[in-house]
């Protein structure tokens, strides 16, 4: 069933090709198309999963040639492992979800058919970078979904901030890109292929591992330090984390299927398929650092935050440097496993908040009467901001149910959430390898149920805050269904993963997924470390992790909470008002203002850049063409290389001209002849083709009427017939060709004249003729 | 022999011109369909003999017409064609015909004249692709060099005097350096024929005299390129040229300097080649300087067209950044590190895409700034803003042609980056990563000045609420272009299989020197 791999991105990919065709004129069209795309995607996904389960062996399957450069020959082709299928049955599934829920919450808007078709080619994006056999076409794939993020974050694009926050997305990511395909192809040079066959082959692995490149740094180290750059900017590490929360202004539904559940973890699916190289290389601490200085500082610019897709967002990078700490620690099944529940419960979380902040604008709109066309920017109004909600529980009764399903998944609450086992797994794992890791992992897991809990009281807990609060009310079944089932998931999925080790349930649940997804590994044991294997579970690890998630729950709902909060503003925030008692309220704001680390981008990189380009220009103008010019005016008149040869052309060589000249002059012996020739041989010739057309035409008129009348009458016995038959020769033909020579002779007499007008086009007109006739004299030496 | 095809599709456009010559001026509707349909019959024997090409050999020249011309100076008439020119001649019949198509709805003056120079610059452009002959080469040069003035000076902007003598001069200027090197080489190999001589390796004992006729032949090919610091006749040139008359010049006229250094420079002095490019590495930084300094006067721009035409300086930067890296390899093309020759045949095939995917990119691109320019007059792009919501269209096929020139992953333009930094990372790997540094600024400037500039934010509707989006025959010019982009971008066999089988040729024969 694994040959049908590659016709899972193929149901999107023609989606959106439909789509853009034509469909797009129909709305209904459009999104018919796109869930029927992503349905077929989902039902192979699921084949070619459970082909997977069944023979987990990964296996190339070729596709197509797709070209031969020197001598190495690229082919396309599919390959899937246990990763990649539980990738595909992940991400499709997600997708499905999302798309339904889109029905409802764009259904209002005006554009919403461009919408199903970038979603869809994202859509077809992920899937082919998940099942494609070669990192070369996961590198397309990948830049692919760049640019539907780009689309759709940009997707109101009316609206200022929404387009430069599409720039900002895809310029950071660009940079990291550019590492990435640096990475490609120093890996494409060093093993003459791309395909995972070749550059994850053990024998390959273990060359490129120890053979210097820079320093003490192996090619695998240099190539792997490249891809991680790629992984900084799809999966947003700090420092390269500044484009995600900005993403947020795209439509809800696409910052949850692309910016919170799976395009952003392309970056971590990449560091998991390159895991062959990154265990070898001696950069897995770079790795690890960054994770978790990425979880931690996320988490706290997270608590400082207000508008409720923002928090999620610095959730999501939080929660992605968790994945990546955890790649940098070696545990690479609890990265895909936490990978896996997070796209569930953070596409639960997204969508929540999407259907909250459809529940505000719809108060909003009932509140203030008038008509306001959805997504128009109001500036003293903002749908997305928490302050302005409040005791939302009772008025959207299932929204607040499942957002607290999947709040609690983010925080990690024991047993009963996905979050939990993953968070645990990686928790578990970090405290055999790292301390520093794990210590770092655990406080930032701590302020993550903090911060959950203060978003959860802040939306849904005390009392209204503002009048479309007041109003809201719960979205009709086609948005609600899906937070249903992805609720469902986020409480349920974590079981499949239960360590053995795990008091009391580890011994009744296999731990399919660890099982399962270690199996992609089964060609790489040997240079596999400890770490590989999730076995080991620790007591004090699932301790610590339980009394962070509980104490960050707790202590959140005790700041945010048990007394509700009334103020509708951000200075009204408990936790501020407390941190300036405290003389800490410069740490309050750093936060909020995320640690001035777009600022510094913007000064140090944006600014100068933009400076260095201005200069450049102005280098361009005023040296270098500056420069052209003055040596081209050099030859002119003003310049210094003309007056000398003017001076040698005057005094040397037009002297001797001048002198040899007077002979042709007007008094000399040469001119008088000169003009008489030009008068009585030129001209004469001139007019004597004239004279001679006119004389011709005369000649033959004689002719015509003295001869070849007579000739006509003299014969009469001919008969009448004949006679009149030479008549009408005579009058059309003859004639006529005796008008057309003399005409013709006329034609060139004028040309020729004309030739002499001393106008610069017609000069250049005759060097064009000239070219023509010596084109002409080529075609005409080639005959020969 | 049999049919003679490439001098039948050389000489076609004469015959057209002929014809033209003897249509009244006042018959504009003739003269246009004769100019259309002529640049038609040439686009269709280009797509023969490129399909013929790909067909039989791309790696040996096919359909070789070999007459003596002037026998007493020893210059033949020696046309061929290989993988290498078979591409660039069915771009230079694409355009041409393209151009003619769209010149048929806009130009209204003097079209007489204006169609018989198209007619006579097509002739020179396919001559000098097919040209095996180094005096044959030189003369279709400069045949290819008047329409292309008069084009600018007759039918330009504001500034077309000034542009199109800076052009001519500045060209001439090179193409003087380059008869030069033609020279020297004569009378170094006394052959004529570009293969020959190549295989003769030319001054291979006087370095001296090998660096004189080198950088001749280099000067004159850079100065058409244009590498910097060459580029800046091309800004003016750009800026002042009728729309068509910019879509040749950046689709196949600086082509012409990337096949030279391609045909000529490259292949007869590969030492010098290496010599310059990493021992004292002036190419290098020539192109590296394009490439990044290129870029970032782009992002400098507020002039639409001329920020268009930066970007081609920027963009076949990277062409001569892949003929440093095959030249690199030059030492280890014969060797035994198999590596080192697919580095620099990586290299050169990238230097070849990117020619002919910047001749798609940059032709869609600048009839995209005519088709702006000629409804609104200006090109500003202060002046713009929101415009994606007037002029959907306009703006759909902008996107996808921006997203290829900036080298986005299934379109045309990521194929050539690609394999330019394949090549590059092997030998000249500092030089790669500064190479690369280009892409983002490429990104920048096509995303924040083109797109977000014109097409996003908010719409002063006053002035473009009226907009009129693109006509039909607007839309006929651009869809092969844009079709082209997404095809050879998904599926770039055709092209990279035509290339490749005549650059590995190339750098065997040099391996065997």
């Amino acid at each position: 069933m694994r040959e049908l791999a590659w016709m899972i991105p193929v149901g999107p990919f023609a989606a959106f090709g439909l789509i853009a065709l034509g469909a797009h004129r129909s709305k209904g069209l459009s999104q018919g198309l796109a869930i029927a795309g992503i349905v077929i995607a989902v039902v192979l996904s699921q084949l070619v999963f459970l082909g997977v389960v069944i023979d987990p062996t990964p296996e190339r399957v070729p596709v197509a040639n797709w070209y031969t450069l020197g001598t190495e020959r690229a082919v396309l082709s599919t390959q899937v492992d246990p990763t990649d299928a539980i990738m595909v049955a992940m991400v499709s599934f997600v997708c499905l979800l999302i798309f339904v829920y889109s029905l409802g919450y764009m259904e209002a808007d005006r554009r919403s058919s461009r919408y199903f078709a970038y979603v869809s080619l994202f859509a077809g994006a992920m899937l082919g970078a998940m099942v494609s056999g070669d990192l070369l076409a996961l590198f397309i794939f990948w830049e692919i979904m760049g640019t539907c993020s780009y689309l759709l974050i940009g997707f109101w694009w009316e609206r200022e901030s929404a387009s430069r926050a599409a720039l900002k997305a895809f310029l950071v990511t660009k940079v990291g890109d550019l590492f990435l395909m640096m990475g490609l192809v120093l890996l494409y040079a060093q093993v003459g292929s791309l395909a995972y066959s070749d550059v994850f082959d053990p024998e390959t692995v273990r060359r490129l591992a120890t053979t210097p490149y820079i320093g003490s740094l192996s090619v695998a180290s240099v190539a792997v330090l490249l891809l991680f750059g790629g992984t900084m900017g799809k999966s947003a590490q700090f420092p390269l984390h500044v484009w995600l929360p900005d993403a947020m202004e795209g439509p809800t539904p696409a910052s949850a299927l692309i910016h919170a559940a799976t395009m952003v973890s392309a970056g971590v699916y990449l560091m998991i398929r390159a895991f062959p190289l990154l265990s070898v290389s001696q950069v897995m601490p770079v790795v690890a650092s960054v994770g978790v200085v990425t979880a931690l500082y996320a988490s706290i610019v997270a608590v400082a935050q207000s508008d409720i897709k923002r928090v999620l967002a610095f959730s999501t990078i939080s929660q992605l440097g968790y994945m990546v700490a955890a790649l940098g620690i070696g545990a690479y099944t609890a990265s895909l496993f936490h990978l896996v529940t997070h796209a569930f419960f953070k596409a639960l979380l997204f969508l929540a908040a999407g259907s909250v902040i459809h529940g505000i604008e719809h108060g909003h709109r009932h509140t203030f009467g008038h008509a306001v066309p959805a997504h128009v920017p109001e500036p003293d109004f903002s749908p997305n901001d928490m302050w302005k909600m409040g005791g939302l529980a009772f008025r959207m009764p299932v929204t607040a149910a499942t957002f607290l399903a999947g709040g609690l998944a983010l925080s990690g609450f024991p047993v009963l959430s996905a979050g939990f086992w993953s968070k645990d797994e990686i928790l578990a794992q970090a405290w055999n390898a790292s301390r520093w890791v794990f210590w770092g992992l655990v406080i930032a897991a701590a302020i993550t149920a903090f911060y959950s809990a203060r978003q959860i009281a802040l939306t849904f807990l005390g009392t209204p805050r503002s009048k479309a609060a007041v109003y809201a009310r719960e979205n009709k079944t086609v948005m609600v269904v899906p937070l249903i089932v992805l609720a469902l998931f986020a409480i349920c999925l974590g079981w499949v993963g239960i360590p053995h080790g795990f008091p009391l349930l580890g011994r009744i649940v296999p731990n399919w997924f660890g099982d399962f997804s270690s199996l992609s590994l089964v060609g790489l044991a040997d240079t596999l470390g400890e770490a590989g294997h999730p076995e080991q579970v620790a007591l004090p690890p699932l301790v610590f992790g339980m009394v962070a998630t509980l104490g960050g729950l707790a202590s959140g709902w005790w700041v945010y909470g048990r007394p509700a909060v009334t103020g509708a503003t951000l200075e009204h925030d408990p936790l501020s008002q407390a941190m300036a008692r405290l003389r800490l309220g410069w740490l309050y704001r750093a936060a909020e203002q995320r640690f001035y680390i777009d600022a510094i981008h913007a000064a140090v990189v944006v600014g100068p850049t933009l400076g260095l380009a201005k200069v450049c220009s102005w280098i361009d103008r005023k040296v270098i063409d500056a420069a052209v010019v003055k040596f081209g005016r050099g030859f002119g008149e003003g310049g210094r290389i003309a007056p000398v040869a003017d001076r040698v052309d005057r005094k040397l060589i037009d002297a001797a001209v001048v002198t040899f000249g007077k002979g042709f002059g007007e008094g000399g012996r040469v001119a008088p002849a000169a003009d008489r020739i030009d008068r009585r041989l030129f001209d004469g010739l001139t007019e004597g083709t004239g004279l001679l057309s006119s004389l011709v035409a005369r000649i033959v008129v004689v002719l015509d009427g003295g001869v070849v009348d007579g000739v006509v009458n003299a014969s009469g016995f001919l008969g009448r017939g004949l006679a009149n038959l030479s008549d009408l020769l005579d009058g059309s033909v003859l004639d006529g060709l005796v008008r057309a020579v003399a005409g013709a002779f006329g034609v060139i007499g004028r040309w020729m004249r004309r030739i002499q007008t001393g106008l610069l086009p017609d000069y250049l007109w005759n060097a064009f003729m000239i070219i023509l006739l010596l084109v002409a004299v080529l075609v005409m030496f080639r005959r020969i | 022999m049999a049919v003679p095809v490439l001098s039948a599709m050389l000489f076609t456009p004469l015959v057209g011109a002929l014809l033209l010559l003897v249509v009244p001026r006042e018959r504009i509707g003739l003269i246009r369909w004769l100019g259309a349909i002529t640049a038609f019959l040439v686009l269709l024997l280009t797509g023969y003999v490129w399909w013929f090409v790909a067909r039989s050999d791309p790696g040996e020249m096919q359909l070789v017409e070999d007459v003596a011309w002037i026998p007493g100076l020893n210059m033949r008439y020696t046309v061929g064609v290989d993988g290498l020119s078979a591409p660039m001649v069915f771009l230079a019949g694409l355009l041409t015909m393209l151009s003619l198509f769209y010149s048929g709805f806009t130009v209204t003056e003097r079209v007489k004249e204006y169609y018989l120079l198209f007619l006579l610059l097509e002739t020179g452009m396919l001559g000098v692709f097919l040209s095996l002959d180094l005096i044959l080469f030189y003369v279709f040069w400069e045949v290819g060099l008047v329409p292309m003035f008069l084009l600018i000076g007759v039918w330009g902007g504001e500034r077309r005097e000034y542009a199109a003598i800076k052009f001519f001069i500045y060209t001439l200027a090179g193409s003087v350096f380059g008869l030069l090197g033609i020279l020297a080489v004569h009378f170094q190999t006394g052959t004529f024929n570009v293969l020959d001589a190549a295989a003769a390796a030319p001054f291979a004992d006087n370095p001296t005299w090998a660096t004189l006729a080198f950088w001749a032949l280099f000067v004159a090919f850079a100065i058409k390129i244009p590498v910097f610091p060459f580029h800046t006749w091309l800004p003016d040139a750009h800026t002042e040229a009728p729309t068509t008359g910019s879509v040749i010049l950046a689709g196949i006229l600086l082509k012409l300097g990337a096949y030279g250094m391609m045909r000529v420079a490259l292949p007869l002095f590969p030492e010098r080649f290496y010599y310059f490019s990493v021992e004292v590495p002036i190419i290098t930084v020539m192109a590296l300087m394009s490439i990044v300094y290129g870029a970032l006067v782009c992002l400098a721009q507020w002039d639409l067209k001329r920020l268009v035409a930066y970007s081609s300086v920027a963009h076949m930067g990277y062409v001569t950044l892949g003929l440093v890296a095959a030249a690199a390899a030059w030492h280890g093309l014969s060797g035994s590190d198999g590596g080192m020759f697919d580095a620099a045949a990586a290299g050169l095939n990238g230097a070849a895409l990117q020619q002919f995917s910047h001749g798609i990119v940059t032709g869609a691109m600048f009839f995209l700034v005519g088709m702006i320019y000629q409804r609104t007059h200006t090109r500003e792009l202060k002046a713009f803003g929101g415009l994606a919501s007037v002029v959907p269209t306009y703006y759909g096929i902008t996107m996808v042609i921006a997203f290829a020139s900036l080298g986005l992953p299934g379109l045309i333009g990521f194929w050539s980056e690609l394999f330019v930094f394949r090549g590059a990372i092997r030998l000249i790997p500092v030089a790669a990563f500064i190479g690369v540094v280009g892409v983002v600024f490429t990104a920048g400037y096509v995303l924040w000045k083109i797109v977000q500039n014109m097409f996003l934010g908010t719409l002063d509707r006053q002035r473009w609420g009226e907009l009129q989006d693109l006509t039909w025959w607007e839309r006929l010019t651009l869809w092969p272009l844009v079709l082209l982009t997404i095809v050879l971008g998904v599926y770039p066999a055709p092209l990279i299989n035509s290339f490749n089988a005549a650059a590995t040729t190339l750098l065997r024969a040099l391996g065997q020197r």
